[in-house]
């Protein structure tokens, strides 16, 4: 047989057609995804709508509209209102918060001494970023220097009247750093404290579980503002005379306290989902209780509580907020204080500094929530079922 | 557990020291007194205290003359009341504003949720969004947003914006049409009483037959006739005692219809909303808890899907979503707590006056707390109940 038989032979493949346009791109994607049935549709358009009728007042009240230099109240005004804006103007007045940063952060901490604080914010950077970076080498060292070395040099800076620092009396504390503070110090207080609460409760010694579960179930059961109406009034009550204590630190034990119920809990959960052999492989291995918690039980139970533990960071760091009650100024309070501020008082202010509130604390939970779900999935050892 | 029992049978062969029974006495021993000595310390310098400042711990202050006035008070109330009557006042409130967050919150988390698993990527994203955004700020910081942003600037009550059925919203609050029952109003009452026994009636009937025989009665069909026959007949019959009072616009205030302020609203708006995000996460959970087989036997069965989702899922992810969704009530009663930043006179906003009035913060926390946790145990007994009536039964 000659080649020129075949002649009529493909050499290469013919290539596959596209599959048809109703079954990929974006035809196929809106189709299956906006408008599979009539009640989809009808969704869609829905949602359409409520777009369509709460983003471009948004937009442009955060954008467009917005003020973003000024030195007073008039750029953020209508002519109504005694400024310069058109009536029925409407829009974000980000020269309040521009003028006011210092305030938000710091509150009434003098101006002079900020240094110290933002100093201290940059250590505390400094190391929880390492910290918080799987690969970054020296965790013990870095993990005594946050929590063990921070708080101390953080006390002596923020304090001062001691080496030649000024000294600065906490009700002078106010703003963000409050905010951060009060969470810190929660959540180094909240974790071991939790830790031993939930080894209480789970305990066989009857009088430890009695007076764990006694701690936790009244302190879990009151809100946090009475708890702190407890720290402030009554503690000062509680002590002699001549130890009276600062509110300052009254309203760190409170929320350390408050956090510590609800992390005992969280933790709680972890101990009861360890398998019971976990605890008997321990004890075959003649662990002490000590030893078997700290090398068998705790490193898996807290893992498995992981989302609990941070969702518990989160709770601590929103609660904060409710300082305000007590007549200290966090970030949210030293921004609620500035509203009555006459310089800029306008119709938009309270509006303006309540979204940037909001957005510094949605960033900072939103990050914690983001960074445990990372942290989740790379802790999974494929044990989950 | 196993070690303290294989142990305790060596006691005499050990020394008392490594004796585990003996160390856990001697510690509790320890740990008990220690703590008893803390609270006598306690005690013996609050006493102290309060001799010094001439105070002492009795609740009879709780009978003097309140002397300040509460802006919305469900029982008559005055500043002669006594401070008794304006702890009841707050203590009604909390349980007003819970009431309604918790319904609303259920109601707007359970839609969120079942959104956030549409097939509809639009649906799904902007209930996302939601859940995202109201999770993670500070719900203080929600209440003083809606007081402060959204009410503060509404036009002043002689411009009130009107809404539907003649319902006015101005910076002093929504004042909605407040019915008015008339002469033989009661018949109503009892039309409406009679509707629901025979609604009951109706269903428990129409599912005995269905078990029976197969065939299924139009339950809600019959029933809606029932409420709305029996109801419109005692209207008939009365001459319908029903009228609207309408809210009226006022140079300063609107007069006339039921009026709730905006320390109210922002409260309810605020709680609602922020307790929703969190329904709506442990609905979403619990729904994507109930494992894909059962849809798919019931889909195999021949069942159709919404009814899969009636018969199937929702019973099953009830079972998931039940325990948490309790705490969630129970947080958003805490938080109702947060009234007193906008003045809203709750149980904690009403103590916090007396208590800088009196003094007496004692006896005010010791209040707070025996009344929240009193409501804490009851509706965990409650839903507890609940639990157990959904609660998986294994064989």
């Amino acid at each position: 047989m000659s080649a020129t038989d075949f002649v009529y032979v493909r050499k290469e493949l013919e290539q596959p057609l596209p599959p048809p346009a109703s079954q990929h791109g974006p035809v196929h994607w809106i189709r299956t995804n906006l408008f599979a049935s009539p009640l989809d549709s009808v969704l869609t358009i829905f949602g359409l709508l409520v777009i369509a009728y709460f983003l471009p007042p948004i937009l442009s009240w955060v954008f467009i509209n917005a003020q973003w230099t000024g030195s007073d109240r008039s750029v953020c005004a209508t002519v109504a209102q005694g400024g310069v804006q058109p009536d029925g103007w409407a829009g974000a007045c980000w020269a309040f918060v521009w003028a006011k940063f210092g305030q938000f952060m710091f509150n009434n901490y003098p101006l002079a001494e900020r240094w110290r604080v933002i100093l201290c914010g940059a250590m505390l950077v400094a190391l929880i970023v390492p910290f918080l970076i799987p690969r970054a080498p020296y965790k013990a060292l870095n993990a005594i220097l946050l929590f063990g070395v921070l708080p101390i040099v953080g006390y002596f800076l923020f304090i001062g009247g001691t080496f030649g620092l000024r000294y600065v009396p906490t009700r002078e504390w106010g703003g963000f750093m409050v905010t951060i503070i009060l969470s810190y110090v929660g959540i180094v207080v909240s974790l071991p404290m939790g830790v031993l609460l939930a080894l209480g409760r789970k305990s066989e010694l009857p009088v430890i579980k009695m007076l764990s579960v006694i701690f936790i179930e009244m302190v879990r059961g009151v809100p946090l503002i009475t708890v702190l109406f407890m720290a402030t009034k009554m503690l000062p009550l509680f002590m002699p005379n001549s130890m009276k204590p600062d509110d300052f630190l009254c309203v760190l034990i409170g929320v350390s306290i408050f956090a510590s119920a609800y992390m005992a809990e969280v933790i709680r959960g972890g101990l009861q989902a360890m398998p019971k052999g976990q605890y008997e492989g321990a004890d075959s291995l003649g662990l002490n209780y000590w030893q078997k918690m700290r090398l068998i039980i705790l490193p898996q139970a807290l893992k498995l509580v992981i989302p609990g533990i941070v969702n518990t960071f989160i709770g601590l760091f929103k609660d904060t907020s409710l300082v305000y009650i007590v007549n200290m100024f966090d970030l949210l309070g030293a921004v609620r204080r500035n509203f009555s501020d006459p310089t800029w008082i306008s119709p938009q202010t309270p509006m303006t500094g309540l979204v940037f509130a909001g957005f510094v604390f949605w960033i900072f939970c939103f990050g914690m929530s983001r960074y445990s779900i990372y942290m989740e999935n790379r802790l999974d050892r494929g044990h989950k079922r | 557990m196993a070690s303290v029992n294989a142990i305790k049978d060596d006691g005499d062969r050990t020394s008392l020291i490594y004796n585990p029974v003996v160390r856990g006495i001697v510690f509790q021993c320890v740990v008990f007194f220690g703590i008893l000595a803390l609270i006598y310390w306690f005690v013996q310098n609050t006493l102290d205290n309060l001799a010094r400042a001439g105070r002492n711990i009795s609740f009879g202050f709780l009978n003097e003359r309140a002397g300040f006035d509460i802006g919305q008070a469900l029982i008559p109330y005055s500043s002669d009341s006594t401070y008794t009557d304006a702890l009841q006042v707050g203590l009604l409130n909390t349980l007003l504003v819970a009431a309604v967050g918790i319904v609303t919150a259920t109601l707007v988390g359970f839609i969120v949720g079942i959104g956030r698993l549409s097939r509809n990527w639009l649906i799904r994203k902007i209930c996302t969004v939601y859940v995202e955004v109201f999770r993670n700020i500070p719900p203080l910081l929600v209440i003083f947003f809606w007081y402060l942003g959204v009410l503060a600037i509404l036009p002043q009550p002689r411009d009130s914006i009107n809404l539907p059925f003649g319902s006015l919203l101005s910076n002093r609050g929504l004042s909605i049409p407040r019915p008015v029952w008339g002469e033989g109003a009661w018949l109503v009452g009892l039309a409406f009483v009679i509707a629901i026994a025979m609604a009951i009636f109706v269903a428990r009937r129409a599912s005995a037959r269905q078990m029976a025989t197969g065939q299924r009665l139009p339950v809600l069909w019959i029933n809606l006739g029932l409420f709305v026959g029996l109801i419109l007949l005692a209207m008939v019959v009365t001459g319908f005692p029903l009228s609207f009072d309408v809210p009226v616009l006022g140079a300063f205030q609107t007069s006339g219809g039921f009026a709730i302020g905006p320390e109210f609203l922002a409260l309810y708006l605020s709680l609602s909303l922020y307790t929703a995000s969190f329904i709506a996460e442990i609905v979403r959970a619990g729904i994507r808890g109930v494992g894909r087989g059962q849809s798919e036997a019931a889909h195999a069965l021949g069942i159709r899907s919404g009814t899969t989702t009636r018969l199937v899922v929702i019973p099953q992810a009830m079972r998931i979503i039940v325990p948490p969704l309790t705490s969630q009530y129970l947080n958003l009663t805490k938080n109702s707590s947060l009234a007193i930043a906008v003045g809203y006179p709750d149980l904690v906003s009403v103590g916090g006056t007396i208590l800088n009035k009196s003094g007496n913060s004692i006896q005010i926390v010791a209040i707070w707390m025996v009344v929240y946790l009193t409501i804490s145990l009851l509706t965990s007994v409650f839903m507890n109940w609940f639990n157990t009536r959904v609660a998986l039964v294994e064989r």
